[in-house]
């Protein structure tokens, strides 16, 4: 029973250091824009495909892919943005965008559907199968790398928004758009960059997601997304912090719940998420009081 | 008796003759199919509208109504084995589950505002998904059928067609009685402001909760059809993701908050799907063409049909008339030109 619970602890901090990238992405893009980018689950999905036809075509190693895959999301990222999200204008901008990023992510997933089908696959590395022995445990090594890959790219995100000029535009952004307008900075600059970074760390996520050995299809990304909202909206949205902690805090008990529960540990997600918004509508870390309609 | 209204009054007269012949004059199966398909979304569509057009809540968990009434029909069926036309008098039950579920939903949902609403809604839409799977009363993955209806095929679009006529004509009606009634202003008030709304009087919480209310349980109601229709259900099509975005689509499309832009909106998109998914018989590939409709729509017709042709009616109007003056005034050798001439006077929001 205890190494079980070890173990399981284990897992949730190792796979919580992933969904934190992702969520960070998720969040970061709301501080920014102020919108919810539905399509983030798809787009992980996405950046995992990009390594499987890497991989299985060009026979690229799924690490060294990520310095074509993380670029290339980047692009697509900025791309979404420029085309779809920029140009919505007026009061109803927030439901606006939030119904453009879902069909962009049915869009995204119907020609994942044409060019990939619908069989589950998933990546396959020397490292995907091999494991250590680590502190009594058989550790796959690739849920090692991920997690400290996951730790270094979330670090820099954090130098970059705490440490650079640009970070400093990005956070004065986040707290007031229009002084930051006053001041100088290029909101619209900052707004494309931010969502496609934000669209970026999918990439990498989305390449430790799929070689951690739960096979995915196209439609995997509903799942996702499911989940990384509810990781934000208990964090409080916007806030950075916030989203790590909650990510390996639910995966972690995710993952201990489903020593006796697989099937419902799911739920333990969504029921969390309803319980804090019923105590604190704001979520745990929430910035300030629920910003007026 | 004003000329718009009797206008208008034949222009539904008419439609509603045209809806009434059809299934008579098209007796094709595809014609029916997509003829009660149309119908069945725009019940879902109006009754969206009625909740999220009117009070600005943009729901995307409205799917947990409609896979509730179908599945909770379908397992009362089976438990009490009711065969043929017996299972229409389980109707009022979906209809039930519908306001029973959206109660305590509701409740939760209606909390928070904006994203933090969207993103409940689209949670407790997992969660219903989720328990259809892995609940042993729902069937899980090989789902539920509903018992056979001995009907021949005509007689079967036809009446089908017919009780979703019947449903459409209500639904339709209801929203029109909310929009112009005391309640409608207090949801309108609610979206353009909720807390200066508060501050005026209205009792925000229980209106929008009612709203809910009579939208899911319409929407339960339209499920519970749809099941008895296509008569099998599984976790994924009960609970589709697809089914939310498609009605608010419609909404969109049409114009959010109006009474007869849902209902253009499903009828235009659900017999252009219906078509591109015929046409192309592959569904990813209309999946896509669903997404860049959609993306269409928001760029170019962010307000919606409704809405913006009433706007360039109603200024095109305006225009004719303060020409029609400019050349009274002329003839008559008078100066009231500059008077006359200005910016029409567009009413905005006019539209319905």
């Amino acid at each position: 029973m205890g190494t079980e619970l070890t173990r399981a602890v284990f897992n949730g901090v190792l796979g919580g250091g992933v969904y934190a990238l992702m969520a960070v992405g998720l969040t970061l893009i709301f501080g920014v824009l102020d919108i919810i980018n539905i399509a983030q689950g798809v787009m992980v999905i996405l950046g995992a495909y990009l390594s499987y036809a890497l991989s299985v075509h060009l026979h690229i190693d799924l690490f060294a892919g990520l310095l074509v895959t993380v670029p290339a999301m980047f692009v697509i990222g900025v791309a979404i943005q420029w085309a779809f999200i920029r140009p919505l204008r007026g009061s109803d901008r927030t439901s606006m965008s939030l119904l453009a990023s879902y069909a962009v992510a049915i869009i995204i997933e119907g020609v994942l559907y044409l060019l990939f089908g619908a069989n589950f696959v998933t990546l396959n590395a020397s490292y995907v199968t091999h494991s250590v022995y680590l502190l009594g445990f058989y550790l796959p090594d690739i849920e090692i790398y991920g997690f400290v890959m996951a730790v270094v790219l979330v670090a820099a995100i954090y130098a970059l928004l705490y440490r650079t000029r640009f970070g400093k535009s990005i956070r004065a952004t986040m707290q007031d758009r229009t002084a930051a307008m006053l001041v100088g900075i290029d909101v619209n600059r900052v707004s494309a960059l931010t969502y496609g970074i934000g669209v970026a760390v999918t990439a990498a996520g989305g390449m430790v997601f799929g070689a951690s050995g739960i096979p995915f299809n196209p439609n995997s990304g509903y799942d996702l997304i499911s989940r990384l909202l509810a990781l934000i909206i208990l964090a409080g949205l916007g806030s950075i912090g916030g989203a790590l902690a909650a990510a390996v805090f639910m995966l972690t008990v995710e993952s201990v719940v489903d020593i006796w529960q697989p099937t419902w540990a799911v739920l333990v997600f969504y029921a969390a998420l309803v319980i804090v918004l019923l105590v604190k509508p704001t979520g745990l870390f929430g910035r300030q009081a629920a910003r007026a309609q | 008796m004003n000329r718009v209204v009797i206008l208008r009054a034949c222009l539904v007269g008419a439609a509603l003759a045209a809806a009434a012949i059809f299934p008579i004059a098209f007796t094709n199966q595809l014609v029916l199919t997509m003829g009660f398909f149309t119908l069945l979304y725009i019940v879902a569509a109006v009754a969206w509208n009625l909740f999220s057009g009117y009070t600005g809540y943009i729901s995307l968990g409205h799917a947990v109504f409609f896979g509730s009434g179908a599945y909770v029909t379908g397992i009362v069926a089976r438990d009490l084995h009711l065969g043929g036309a017996a299972e229409f008098a389980l109707l009022p039950l979906a209809l039930a589950v519908g306001a029973l579920i959206a109660v305590p939903f509701g409740l939760i949902a209606l909390r928070v505002r904006r994203h933090t609403f969207v993103v409940i809604t689209i949670a407790i839409f997992f969660i219903f998904q989720l328990m259809a799977f892995d609940l042993k009363t729902t069937g899980g993955t090989a789902g539920l059928y509903s018992p056979f209806l001995p009907w021949g095929p005509v007689v079967f679009g036809q009446r089908f067609y017919y009780i979703v006529l019947a449903l459409a004509v209500g639904t339709v009606a209801i929203s029109w009685l909310i929009r112009g009634s005391r309640f409608g202003l207090q949801l309108r008030a609610i979206r353009d402001d909720e807390d200066r709304a508060a501050s005026l009087g209205v009792r925000a919480m229980p209106v929008k909760l009612t709203a809910f209310v009579i939208s899911g349980a319409i929407t339960g109601l339209a499920g519970a059809i749809w099941f008895f229709y296509i008569s099998q259900i599984l976790p994924g099509s009960g609970f589709d993701p697809i089914f939310d975005l498609t009605v608010a689509l419609m909404a969109f499309f049409g114009g959010l908050g109006t009474v007869s832009g849902p209902l253009l909106g499903a009828l235009i998109i659900e017999p252009v799907q219906y078509y591109l998914n015929f046409q192309i018989n592959n569904g990813y590939l209309s999946q896509i063409v669903l997404g860049a409709l959609f993306l269409l729509v928001i760029l170019f017709l962010p307000r919606g049909l409704v809405p913006t042709v009433g706007e360039k009616a109603s200024s095109w109007r305006a225009r004719r008339e303060s020409r029609a003056l400019d050349a009274g005034a002329i003839s008559a050798g008078q100066v009231v030109r500059e008077q006359a001439s200005g910016p029409g006077p567009i009413a905005k929001g006019t539209a319905r």
